[in-house]
């Protein structure tokens, strides 16, 4: 028989329904599991056994009295930038490490009134600005691949708990690629919706133009199953877009006979490992096979979006990360001698060293005499890049390709020079420039590391991108295997 | 180096930041790298291109005048680091 932590979430909920097991009894298998295999993954910052325990216990009761949500037992974790009432919600900064969140974030009262059981909180990269969880300040995370290695970030902590099979899914969030990065490198999937699709509200800001909440799955059902009751209007969040939300689970069976399919030539220049270029190749084959005519795409302005990226992110994350003063929440520094003191040996001791460099990037690009030649010009770059996506989703449904440049990197290894840490999100920063929805898929493996296909598709088109993953999930198996250690 | 010591020690009192002594060269280091690298923008050619509002074509979205939260003062305090009587407490400001 196959052991609880190996199904999906659309089999787990199937099996809740059936009473082949009970919330309780799964719950309590999950959490045994964290509890084995997190002091080598280091995934959590906070486990919540007995919350999960009495979420579990409700669901069952709700279960049998015949009023079941539609995610009603089945067990998830959050990202710690998501608030969680009452619960400690720390964004893996020394800043928040005591903080108890006073209210729920919209994704996580969503998930909770769908029935959902929350099994902790996962390890990030600071504030979420890391391509590699090893910003940190409760340490890094191991990929479950290769414990020497990174799991990539920020949202490294969710990637590796659901490529574990610690959980069926996590949420996580992304401002570059902290979704998507991750979620390759641990053979995952991961859906970034398009900018305003998921509320912000009650997600720790860190670049509020680019910051998106999504999920990390095995599958592509189940990122469907999730996201249906992630999305929506939230009248809390000012950019949070009114429209309806599909049935993004209903759509995943369509063949996708005809779909057309954009290629960036740009995306197989120098910079892609050969052997991930030779797996992605491989996969748009796979696409091919099932119908889809490959057509080439050029994106001119791809080489800017690191750049331009690196302007708009930290002169975003200056402005929000001026609310840690130490006065109303957050660390506060021993023994003032003045305000100014307060304030900047606060926040100097509560960030980290790549916050603290973010934060400055910002200043400087905001100021005085810098502002034309930095932010504004960022800002044009940005308009040229949303362009060349939109003229390129003129001639094609999607655009295919690397997720990023190689599989997982060592811990330790590209924290010297952060421009070398910042290049690995490449390929994914476009889409959030735009505000497009992205996914993840894995598509193979180079020397036993997972790779992943990158897919991005005009706004509003998660039900486009879900369906092509799932139909690509159909005929590969890369989505079904598990690290060794994990299986 | 496009930075020197005293811009990033300029930089950081901006952003009311505390730089230890230990921290100061390793910053100067990276920022630098960082404003070499974002450099790079200038040779985009953007006469004439409006800079990007939003990612989305929207409209903010207005809303009528009206209360609909109340501040549960004494809950949100729990997070504070020091408080009286209802009060935040900070150094003193006025002489």
């Amino acid at each position: 028989m196959t052991a609880l932590h190996q199904l999906s979430l659309a089999a787990l909920r199937r099996g809740l329904e059936a009473g082949d097991f009970s919330a309780v009894e799964l719950t309590e298998a999950l959490l045994a599991r964290i509890d084995a295999a997190d002091e080598t993954l280091n995934a959590f910052i906070t486990v919540l056994p007995g919350e999960a325990l009495e979420q579990a216990a409700a669901a069952d009761a709700a279960r049998a009295a015949g009023d079941a949500g539609p995610l009603c037992g089945v067990p998830l974790v959050h990202k710690d930038i998501f608030c969680m009432r009452g619960v400690r919600t720390t964004c893996a900064s020394r800043m928040l490490e005591n903080f108890v969140s006073p209210y729920d974030a919209t994704v996580v009262e969503r998930l909770k009134a769908a029935g959902a059981v929350v099994l902790g909180k996962t390890n990030m990269d600071e504030f979420a600005m890391g391509s590699s969880n090893e910003t940190s300040y409760f340490g890094p995370v191991a990929n479950p691949w290769d414990p020497e290695r990174s799991p990539g970030g920020s949202s490294g902590g969710s990637a590796a708990a659901v490529a574990a099979r610690l959980v069926p899914a996590a949420t996580g969030t992304d401002t570059g690629g902290s979704i998507r990065q991750p979620a390759a490198l641990t053979g995952t999937v991961g859906i970034k919706p398009t900018y305003g699709r998921v509320s912000r509200y009650g997600m720790i800001a860190f670049a509020s133009s680019l910051d998106q909440a999504g999920v990390i799955t095995r599958t592509a059902e189940d990122a469907a199953l999730l996201l249906g009751v992630m999305s929506g209007f939230d009248e809390r969040d000012s950019t949070s877009v009114d429209r309806p939300v599909p049935d993004y689970a209903a759509g995943l069976a369509q063949d996708i006979d005809g779909l057309r399919v954009g290629i960036v030539r740009q995306h197989f220049d120098a910079g892609l490992d050969d052997a991930c270029g030779a797996a992605v190749r491989e996969a748009l084959a796979a696409l091919e096979a099932r119908g889809a005519v490959l057509t080439e795409v050029d994106l001119p302005n791809l080489d800017y979006c690191v750049p331009t990226y690196y302007v708009v992110a930290p002169a975003e994350c200056s402005s929000n990360l001026s609310r840690f003063d130490g006065v109303r929440f957050g660390h506060r520094a021993e023994a003032p001698e003045n305000l100014i003191d307060l304030y900047c040996r606060s926040r100097g001791e509560g960030f980290g060293a790549e916050v603290k460099r973010r934060i400055m990037t910002g200043t400087y690009v905001l100021s005085a005499g810098y502002y034309d030649a930095y932010y504004l010009k960022a800002q044009k770059v940005r308009q040229l890049i949303s362009r060349d996506f939109s003229a390129a989703f003129e001639s094609v449904d999607v655009i295919a390709g690397p997720t990023t440049p190689t599989p997982a990197f060592r811990l330790g290894d590209k924290t010297d020079d952060p421009i070398t840490m910042y290049l690995n999100d490449i390929y994914t920063i476009g889409a959030n420039l735009a505000g497009l929805p992205a996914l993840s898929t894995p598509c193979g493996l180079v020397d036993g590391l997972p790779v992943g296909l990158h897919l991005v598709g005009p706004h509003f088109a998660e039900e486009r991108l879900l369906q092509v993953a799932h139909q690509y999930q159909q005929d590969t198996h890369w989505h079904t295997l598990a690290p060794e250690a994990f299986a | 180096m496009s930075l020197d010591n005293d811009q990033v020690q300029h930089i950081a009192m901006l952003a009311r930041l505390r730089l230890a002594d230990d921290e100061l060269a390793e910053t100067v280091t990276k920022l630098s790298r960082i404003v070499d690298f974002v450099d790079q923008l200038s040779a985009a050619p953007t006469d004439d291109v409006l800079p990007m509002a939003h990612p989305v074509d929207a409209n903010q979205r207005l809303r009528a005048d009206a209360v609909t939260e109340v501040i549960d003062r004494e809950r949100f305090q729990e997070n504070a680091p020091l408080v009286e009587a209802g009060y935040y407490l900070v150094p003193k400001v006025i002489e």
